[in-house]
């Protein structure tokens, strides 16, 4: 148990004195996050939101694939992108593995069916209210698209949410793209996964602490953006 | 505080329309869903400037016929003639409608019609102009930055009402507009389309409440099970009822 405890006071000693190698791993973990999210924000809002609106042969099966792919495992989503740039793969003369481009590609495909999958949630239940007195205005389809979209924005935030908590929170995608090598692709949790086998528990516990903080303060953000602005509009 | 002299004061004046095409034209239409037919055989022709009014129990193919005549659903047969034209996207354009259960965005009460504008393709300085002409027109100046959905039910009729004559229609349509509005939010709406059918803009509407098709309505529409049972002036319509439908439904408004 002292083990424990000695371990928990020097984590947060490494919090508390911002020990270099942390904040390096937490800036990378973030800068490929974020990435990756706001890419795949806007890829997910503009499928979603035309999943929501057009209609087309083979719509449902499009969507039921979406939401098959929400649980999507990150090491399956890794192990393709790994097959796309490996030099063998068709993308390999780029050069990319092991790279953090590579993992931000990695966790775009694993966010992307979340962010769409939520968003066409969003527009259709929005939809359902207004087709009638948008088609009334004579919207075309695409200004329908950027209406739903626009009137959404609160619930879009919600789904951005959900996607930011899975690719910070993954470790089998950047791991198999990204390889864990220290100063170049190394994040939060693949360092985790490397120190507490390393048996290094106090610098895996301090980025699990710093993990959980980061999770937990972007969250809290984006949830006061949320209630605020939804105070603001009566949405 | 108005200006008598600007042109874009007093309700008389705000938004110009140009004097709507007609006659409304119906020809053997038909609208069947899911194997019932909604709308069976309408034929009709609708040619007074002044208010129409259809009237009908629940279920008679009131708020299709609206629907069809705007242009929201297509018809399964005949056709809808505009000023001799067939209906089609560019005449829709020049129509609007208010619905039953006003659909306002999740943005202020300006924007809201700003937005509407927008989708018609209204310019930019037009566009400004025409909100603020909307808003003093719904008497919700006050309100231009509220969110719409706080308004009140009656306020957000008015809302709907003015932002779909900002649209300068030649012809518009309302569902029962004021069909859950308290009678002070009722008047208002009858005085705005009033106002606006005095500007050549012609109006259908849809209502079951026969004072308030007494007051606004020159010929009235009765329909029942899907059928046209009867158009003609609203006197005599009210006066001497020739249907039996319609006689029973002005007794007592319970029709079977």
């Amino acid at each position: 148990m002292t083990d424990f405890i000695n371990a928990f006071k020097t984590a947060l000693g490494l919090i508390v004195t911002l020990n270099p190698g942390l904040v390096e791993i937490l800036f990378l973990s973030l800068k490929v996050s974020l990435s990756a999210v706001a890419i795949a924000s806007v890829l997910g809002f503009a499928i979603g939101g035309t999943l929501a609106v057009y209609r087309f042969p083979g719509r449902g099966a499009v969507v039921a694939v979406l939401g098959a792919l929400m649980g999507l495992p990150p090491v399956v989503a890794g192990l393709l992108v790994y097959l796309l740039l490996s030099n063998a793969g068709p993308l390999g003369v780029l050069q990319l593995l092991y790279t953090p481009t590579a993992m931000i590609i990695a966790q775009v495909v694993l966010v992307t069916p979340i962010i769409a999958a939520l968003s066409c949630q969003a527009c259709e239940d929005l939809l359902e209210e207004y087709d009638e007195q948008l088609r009334s205005l004579g919207a075309s389809p695409r200004a329908i698209v950027l209406t739903l979209l626009w009137d959404g924005r609160y619930r879009l935030t919600s789904a951005v949410l959900a996607g930011f908590g899975r690719a910070i929170a993954e470790v089998g995608a950047v791991m198999i793209v990204g390889g864990n090598i220290d100063h170049v692709t190394r994040t939060m949790t693949t360092a985790i996964a490397l120190e507490t086998s390393k048996g290094n528990i106090a610098l895996a516990l301090a980025l699990g602490i710093v993990l959980l903080a980061t999770a937990v303060a972007v969250n809290a953000a984006l949830m006061s953006v949320r209630r605020l602005a939804l105070r603001l509009a009566y949405a | 505080m108005l200006d008598p002299t600007h042109p874009l004061n007093g309700l008389g004046t705000a938004f110009g329309s140009a004097r709507a095409p007609l006659p409304v034209e119906l020809r053997a239409l038909n609208y069947e869903a899911s194997g019932k037919l909604v709308i069976d055989n309408a034929n009709l022709k609708i040619e007074t400037r002044g208010i129409t009014a259809i009237m009908g129990p629940n279920g008679a193919g009131k708020s299709v016929l609206l629907r069809l005549m705007h242009g929201l659903i297509a018809p399964t047969g005949g056709e809808i003639l505009w000023g001799g034209r067939q209906m089609d996207r560019e005449l829709s354009r020049r129509q609007a409608m208010v619905f039953q259960k006003p659909v306002l965005l999740r943005r202020s009460v300006a924007a809201n019609i700003r937005h509407a504008l927008g989708l018609r393709g209204v310019g930019r300085k037009e566009r400004a102009i025409r909100v603020d002409d909307a808003l003093k027109l719904a008497a919700l100046e006050r309100h231009a930055s509220t969110p719409a959905r706080v308004l009140s039910g009656g306020e957000q009729q008015r809302l709907c009402l003015a932002r779909a004559l900002s649209l300068e229609p030649e012809l518009l349509f309302l569902d029962e507009p004021t069909a859950s509005l308290d009678p002070a939010s009722t008047l208002a709406i009858e005085k705005l389309l009033i106002d606006a059918q005095r500007r050549s803009i012609k109006i259908i509407v849809v209502t079951h409440d026969v004072g308030q098709a007494r007051r606004l309505a020159q010929d009235v529409i009765f329909m029942h099970h899907g059928r046209i049972i009867e158009h003609g002036y609203a006197d005599s319509f009210f006066d001497t009822p020739r249907s039996e439908g319609a006689r029973a439904y002005l007794a007592g408004g319970l029709v079977l």
